[in-house]
């Protein structure tokens, strides 16, 4: 019997999509219901944000890092700020870098929260899971609010430390939150981890092994999810994370089911940290007192830190003047997508929405 | 005990009154129009009123409130949708097939709607009793696979195609585990009209036949390809399926027929498997019906609600290897047991029977799903241990 | 055994269903429908005694056209739209124009020729800040070192055409002025709440009172 003459199909997973995570344009080639190559198209969210912030100076470029992955302001924020002082030589008080590890390990939470939410979507869950993980998001975005006025784009911290303590009730706003939380992601736990139809879209889809995970310079929980133990807290810790009590956790094989329950159990050590941030704290002030426009010396510096979609890393060029002579970004969403065709090769049209969903992109990121 | 205006509407006696003024053919068609009139007006608006409940429902298992700004709690809300629908544009593709473009929605819609023909409402509120109800049940809800293909084919669209020929592969399969369900309690109670299936269940037939019921829901969500199995017009994958060219009234026929088929499932499965009308006294078995079939869309709505989807192929592998082999074991079980047990004189089933019947089958069903999961699925499903991969230097010196 | 997962999935839901305290804390705004047992809570009498009483109000609920208020609960940082601006604290440096990463600031000042031992006060001609392409990331208010240009609270701001969207000096002088807290903590030490009725005035809203001659004299004039 001879095999029925196919021929493949070029499809265009256009910006406009609904399980894109962003305005991200793929060009897939089926052959059949079969992947058999895939190219992504990035560039419809340039900004240009390396060469605004070259007209800007280094404090005004805080507000540009908030608007890159616009999912975990906290991070960018943290990542920046940490490069121009160690530009600039700026010493950071105690309770300032407590209270920057409790921001950005909550804002580690609603980003591993809308991550899990739409991947549920994607799978076709119709939402449910994705507004119980909403409401979670939003105590989380009430607590931000207290803290600096603002839900997403934060804006909260300067070179010197964060810009404004903590009013006084969002101490007991936040112990409640810590108390509730564990709660919700048990119950989370329960609708999806065991839920069969969920393991059978999930595993096995989607494997990066370790080996190839390195050579593409994946990080991230993407990374722990192959096996590999690499968490730039432990690795290179920046802040007070060396005092802090937690671990990393890692997965078994690298398919999407590993990646979605490493950021469930990462959810889990955030909530560890804040605790014992929370018990630590000691009183002081929140900011050095640094001059409105800052004149690092001549010099380069390159500054990572451990966002939740990866290594977040800055690259700063200082010319002695005002504002930086050149800033770029490592931005972990855009390098862990180079993996995206090698992963997406062999597999079908359903798990090609569930593969990209895992990897957790912003497209703010990626583009800048 | 019915209530007596609506217990004597069934289409003799409704015959019989006007046959007093008109001659007897017009009679008949008079009457035949006028129960039609009345029993489309109430599946429309029953529909209407369930896609108000299922948004408000669904609403509220997200931990959010549904529609509510329209009317009374919202439910005005259909009436607003049909009124958006009415008056958006009725695009026809400039190279489809109009003819075919034109009518799909509505093969769909009758061969919905055709299926209240036989059902026993209550003991003489019917439309037809049809002494091939079981059949005929079936047979109709197979025009929905041509109504879909019509669709997907009229469309010209590349991705319409694409969805239309997965709904049909999808829709053709699971015929054969719905009608094998069906065949269970048929083989039961010894007839196909449903009258008779009514009238023999001392106890309701889920608990006689819990496989078979299983199966028949399972094979009811997917020929109404509703979550888990709504593959066909998952909105987050390429295209809308097999209805992205319709648009306006078009569209609105869709999905009347799409909201419309939880409904049907729900009264086909409580007529088979729930009794019908069958119920305690005071209370009339209208009621009765109508609480089974609102507890049977309630339970849809749950699952809907909650579980992801699956992909084709393993849609078509649960059809064919899981629910084909379970109605089949089912049907032997049955098979075997009405064989021992009847009567040998009057070839009837004591209740006494069916309560022994119904033991032997829940061990049969849990037994049967033990197994096909170990021989299936176990190895997908249990988690290794991570281990930390031999690249991983987090902890080594230098640099 | 094959279902557990799904069962408890299945679990999970209804709880969320049954249980009351699940659902997002949902404001509708501006207004929300009501019916008739919650006008009787908010007039705080039985439902029977407020159908007799306001007989009109209650067909209404009862029917589904009766709506109420409602608004969100903010905190006293939150950074709005609006801006309050006190005049008598300005004195024209202008630090806010600079420091704003869009410059959307404007401000045109000419000297009034008083206060020269001050050095002089300037007159303002124009304030303007665009607001249609500010992003309120607040770097003006936290330049600003007479505490003359706070944050607002609200939201509102939403006009038919772009040029309407220009808070000039006129409008920044007429609204009332209820600052935000942000950046301003001897606001927040005073508990002020933005969200209340109540309108701050120029001489309660800085960081210190104004010095008197001597004290400048010592601190500045003598160093």
């Amino acid at each position: 019997m001879s095999e029925i003459r196919t021929e493949p199909v070029t499809i265009n997973l256009g910006p406009q999509h609904p399980s894109t995570h962003g305005v991200f344009r793929l060009r897939v080639t089926f052959d059949g219901e079969v992947v058999v190559d895939a190219e992504p198209v990035l560039g419809y969210l340039h900004r240009g944000s390396e060469k605004l912030a070259e007209g800007r100076t280094y404090v005004q470029c805080v507000t540009l890092t908030d608007r890159m992955d616009y999912l975990a302001s906290m991070s960018n924020n943290l990542a920046y700020v940490s490069a121009i002082e160690k530009l600039a030589h700026i010493e950071v008080p105690e309770r300032a870098q407590y209270i920057r590890v409790i921001s950005v390990e909550l804002q580690r939470i609603a980003s591993h929260l809308m991550a899990t939410g739409f991947l549920l979507n994607d799978l076709g869950a119709l939402a449910t899971p994705l507004m119980y993980c909403f409401r979670e998001r939003e105590r989380i975005l009430d607590l931000f609010e207290m803290l600096c006025g603002a839900r997403i784009t934060l804006s909260y911290m300067r070179p010197g430390g964060v810009f404004q303590d903590a009013p006084e009730d969002f101490w007991p706003a936040l112990d409640t939150f810590l108390r509730d939380m564990p709660g919700y992601i048990d119950e989370l736990e329960g609708l999806i981890t065991g839920n069969e139809i969920v393991l059978t879209r999930t595993r096995d889809v989607g494997i990066l092994t370790d080996e190839m995970a390195i050579n593409s310079s994946i990080t991230g929980p993407m990374l722990r999810a192959t096996g590999v133990e690499w968490d730039l807290r432990r690795a290179n810790p920046y802040e007070i994370y060396e005092s802090l009590d937690f671990d990393v956790p890692i997965g078994a094989i690298g398919d999407t089911f590993d990646r979605y329950l490493v950021r469930v159990q990462e959810m889990r050590e955030s909530l560890r940290i804040i605790k014992q941030c929370v018990q630590r704290i000691p009183n002081g002030s929140v900011r050095t007192e640094t001059p409105y426009f800052i004149r690092p010396p001549l010099g380069d510096v390159y500054s990572a830190i451990e966002s939740p979609k990866g290594e977040l890393g800055f690259y700063v060029v200082s010319d002695g003047g005002i504002s930086p002579y050149r800033w770029h970004v490592r931005a972990p969403s855009f390098i862990n997508l180079t993996v995206l065709r090698d992963m997406l090769i062999g597999w079908k049209m359903s798990d090609l929405i569930v593969i990209f969903g895992s990897i957790d992109i912003v497209l703010g990121e990626v583009d800048r | 005990m019915e209530i007596p205006l609506i217990g004597s509407l069934d289409f003799l006696s409704v015959q019989s009154l006007i046959s007093s003024f008109f001659p007897d053919w017009m009679a008949y068609l008079i009457a035949g129009v006028l129960l039609s009139f009345m029993v489309i007006n109430a599946m429309v608006i029953s529909t209407a009123l369930y896609t108000w409940f299922e948004r408000r429902v669904i609403g509220r298992f997200h931990s959010r409130l549904g529609p509510n700004r329209w009317g009374p709690f919202g439910l005005f809300q259909p009436l607003a949708d049909v009124v958006k629908l009415m008056t958006k544009e009725d695009t026809v593709p400039e190279s489809a097939d109009r003819m075919v473009f034109n009518v799909a929605p509505v093969i769909l819609l009758t061969s919905t709607l055709l299926v209240v023909s036989v059902i026993p409402f209550g003991d003489n509120t019917f439309l037809g009793r049809l002494n091939v109800g079981a059949i005929f049940i079936i047979g109709i809800t197979s025009v929905n696979t041509i109504a879909i293909l019509a669709a997907g084919w009229a469309s010209r669209n590349k991705y319409a195609m694409l969805g239309a020929m997965r709904g049909v592969a999808m829709l053709v399969s699971y015929e054969v585990p719905m009608a094998l369900g069906i065949t269970g309690v048929v083989l039961m109670v010894g007839s196909l009209s449903l009258y008779d299936i009514v009238l023999l269940q001392e106890i309701p037939f889920w608990i006689v036949q819990p496989m078979g019921f299983l199966v028949f829901m399972a094979a009811a969500s997917a020929e109404m390809s509703r979550t888990p199995f709504d593959q066909i017009e998952a909105e987050s994958e390429l295209g809308a399926g097999y209805h992205t060219e319709y648009s306006g009234m078009k569209f609105a026929i869709f999905q009347l027929a799409e909201f419309m088929a939880p409904v049907v499932t729900a009264i086909v499965a409580t007529v088979l498997f729930f009794g019908g009308d069958r119920g305690w006294d005071p209370v009339p078995g209208q009621i009765w019906f109508i609480s089974k079939v609102f507890l049977i869309i309630f339970l849809l709505l749950w699952v809907r609600a909650t579980w992801p989807r699956l992909r084709i192929d393993q849609i078509m592998a649960f059809a064919w290897k899981g629910l084909f082999l379970m109605s089949l074991i089912n049907i032997f079980a049955v098979s075997l047991e009405i064989i021992l047990l009847q009567d040998p004189v009057t070839g009837l089933l004591e209740p006494n029977d069916l309560w022994v019947m119904s033991a032997i089958n829940w061990v049969i069903t849990i037994a049967t799903i033990a197994c096909m999961v170990k021989i299936f699925g176990k190895r997908k499903w249990d988690r290794p241990m991570p281990k930390k991969s031999p690249l991983a230097n987090m902890y080594a010196e230098g640099d | 055994m094959y279902g557990v997962g799904l069962a408890k999935g299945l679990g999970v839901t209804m709880k969320n269903l049954i249980k009351p305290d699940r659902m997002f804390t949902v404001h509708q705004y501006p207004d929300r429908k009501i019916g008739l047992l919650g006008l009787a809570k908010m007039s705080n009498r039985n439902p029977v005694s407020y159908l007799l009483a306001q007989p009109k109000m209650a067909v209404k609920a009862l029917a589904g056209l009766a709506s109420v208020e409602d608004r969100m609960p903010q905190h006293s940082r939150f950074r709005g739209e609006e801006f309050s601006w006190y005049e008598e604290r300005c004195t024209g440096c202008a630090s806010c124009a600079k420091y704003c990463p869009l410059g959307i600031i404007r401000i045109v000042t000419h000297p009034s020729g008083q206060m020269m031992q001050e050095g002089d006060k300037y007159i303002l001609d124009v304030f303007d800040i665009d607001m249609g392409r500010c992003m309120f990331c607040g770097l003006c208010v936290e330049a600003c070192p007479y505490d003359a240009l706070h944050m607002g609270s609200g939201f509102e701001e939403g006009k038919y055409s772009r040029k309407d969207l220009v808070i000039d000096k006129q409008r920044l002088n007429e609204s009332p002025k209820r600052p935000s807290t942000w950046f301003r903590p001897q606001i927040e030490n005073k508990g002020f709440d933005p969200q209340s009725d109540s309108v701050l005035k120029w001489s309660e809203a800085g960081r210190h009172e104004k010095p008197d001659v001597a004290h400048q004299e010592e601190k500045w004039v003598k160093r």
